[in-house]
């Protein structure tokens, strides 16, 4: 079973070992196979703040200095040692490039939502199979991410960390011999790590235990969230659950602890959930997940969040074996194709001002669910 | 809603809301973790308005108007306007403001007060030498509490060779690092 193999698999190499790159594990279901933990786990993510020495934060820089940080990263050396841009590097003016571009961008998850927005000198690396990022001059200068689908964050951390020390060969960064890595914002200082994972908890919402797991996360000292991040709330039934603090505990621990206790809890919590409403009421979930898959067979104009709340419905009918018809990559791949930018670029390459893209978004859907 | 205090499960009296760069926090703490933390709780009755140690420092620092206002002298940041942004100007405003940044760092890390895990190579001596002296003024601390003050003379000595001071231990590294690693004026 897919589970097992985050669970049971080791970080590769000592985190706190800056040299060891060997034997990464390979990351799972990019190819829109099974991924671990795919049932109740979207995708899961790990990120780096870095800052550079020899140059303010970027709150505190000039244009022209943060053109030179820019300048600086680019000519940095990112790949090698099994990290993720192995394959290759595509760098994104995100300062010059089209809005639906950038959009684009962060529905994929590659860049954040503060970075589609502001307006300084800013770029980013993004490597060819899109799991891998470094956002240039958000809050801090240098943001590291990787991101994978289903729960996987031992690989992906081994990853990173490969990563950073190929950076680190031809950057130097800011570090504090008390306060580990400096960062903009204090929340980020020591380790600058932030792990997360986007759940799909809809039996525990169905079961009224949302609540529940709100408390468990906040007793744990987590930050949860909702689809898009700070701020936005929980449509679909998905949450994005991360570690809040990143000092006085190790990247490794703070890693082991997340992957390896917490979230699989989380995840056995829904799953229960889960086995016990197709033990209570079948029919009524059956009517459910085949409901929103009607509807998204049969609509003609479909907005936004009902698109992406009938979808993880369907999410659901799929993940517990009584939709047969429809892959989980493909609903996984709607949710990204069903965001404005995306589908704008699929028609006529135009964000819309309050263009009303109900139809185009019917129109995708209906055709990629048809039975 | 009654909170429970964030450290222990007594009932919390402070209740604070923290914003920086848009993320937006909570801190509940009962009377005793209050006044651990620096708050300054209201004596009786009034309203439940609690002041922070800081916004008491704020105040005192504006009725002594001739004191200059503290700034980084690397990148112009001064602490009122670190608060207001919630972000850090540069490397060396960590040093500079770190008797102030030491407190919200705690509380914005849930009591950690040192980093544990992967450092750059380049700073693998910095953090031996700290290991070394905070273990030495460890032991020193220890043999002046027992009397013991030839071997309190000793590792004072082993500390000064160190060539650093005695009082404090990785505080003192930052000026090392951030003299180096400080921001770049415009």
């Amino acid at each position: 079973m897919s589970d097992a193999r985050d669970a049971n698999s080791s970080a590769a190499g000592s985190p706190a070992n800056n040299t060891g790159q060997a034997e990464l594990p390979p990351l799972l279901g990019l190819d829109g196979g099974d991924a671990p933990f795919a049932d109740c786990v979207l995708s899961s993510r790990v990120r780096l703040a870095r800052n550079l020495v020899g140059f303010n934060f970027v709150n505190r820089s000039s244009p022209e200095q943060l053109a030179d940080v820019v300048h600086r990263v680019q000519s940095a050396r990112l790949g090698g040692g099994g990290s993720g841009f192995d394959g290759g590097v595509r760098w994104v003016n995100v300062q010059t490039t089209a809005p639906v571009d950038r959009l684009m961008l962060f529905e994929r998850n590659l860049i954040s939502r503060p970075f589609v927005e502001a307006t300084h000198p800013r770029c980013v690396a993004i490597s060819s199979d899109e799991t891998t990022s470094v956002m240039v001059n958000e809050e801090d200068h240098l943001r590291l991410q990787m991101l994978a689908p289903g729960l996987q964050l031992r690989a992906l951390s081994a990853r990173m960390f490969a990563l950073d020390s190929s950076i680190e060969r031809s950057l130097e960064y800011a570090f504090h011999p008390r306060y580990g890595y400096l960062t903009a914002c204090t929340t980020n200082v020591g380790t600058g790590i932030r792990v997360s994972a986007m759940l799909h908890l809809p039996a525990l919402h169905m079961v009224q235990e949302l609540e529940r797991v709100q408390r468990a996360a906040k007793e744990l000292h987590l930050a949860i969230r909702g689809f898009h991040g700070e701020g936005t709330e929980s449509l679909g039934d998905f949450f994005q659950i991360s570690n809040q603090t990143t000092l006085g505990r190790s990247e490794h621990d703070i890693v082991e602890q997340f992957a390896g206790s917490i979230l699989p809890q989380f995840v056995e919590y829904e799953r229960a959930a889960r086995r016990a409403i197709m033990e209570r009421d079948l029919a009524a979930l059956d009517d459910r997940v085949f409901r929103a898959l009607g509807v998204l067979r049969s609509c003609r104009l479909l907005a936004l969040d009902e698109a992406i709340k009938f979808l993880a419905r369907v999410r659901l009918g799929v993940a517990l074996g009584r939709i047969t018809d429809v892959p989980l990559s493909l609903v996984n791949r709607l949710l990204l194709e069903v965001q404005p930018a995306h589908l704008a670029r699929a028609s006529n390459g135009e964000l819309g001002n309050g263009r009303d893209d109900r139809a185009a978004r019917a129109r995708l859907v209906r055709e990629a669910v048809r039975g | 809603m009654q909170h429970h205090c964030d450290r222990c499960n007594n009932p919390a009296v402070v209740h604070e809301t923290l914003v920086h760069d848009g993320k937006k926090s909570e801190v509940h703490l009962c009377a005793e973790h209050a006044a651990e933390g620096g708050y300054i709780l209201p004596t009786q009755g009034g309203p439940t308005l609690i002041v922070g140690k800081l916004l008491e420092k704020a105040a005192a620092a504006a009725s002594a108007p001739q004191r200059a206002v503290k700034c980084c002298p690397s990148c112009g940041m001064t602490m009122a306007a670190l608060r207001e942004s919630g972000l850090v100007g540069c490397a060396l405003c960590y040093r500079q403001f770190e008797e102030e940044l030491s407190g919200l760092i705690q509380r914005t890390q849930e009591g950690a007060t040192a980093h544990v895990g992967r450092h750059p190579a380049h700073a693998a001596e910095l953090i031996d030498r700290a290991a070394v002296r905070n273990r030495l003024s460890r032991d020193l601390r220890e043999a002046v509490s027992r009397e013991d003050y030839e071997r309190a003379a000793r590792l004072r000595d082993e500390l000064l060779a160190l060539g650093e001071p005695t009082s404090d231990s990785a505080a003192e590294e930052a000026s090392s690092e951030s003299s180096s690693g400080g921001g770049r004026h415009a």
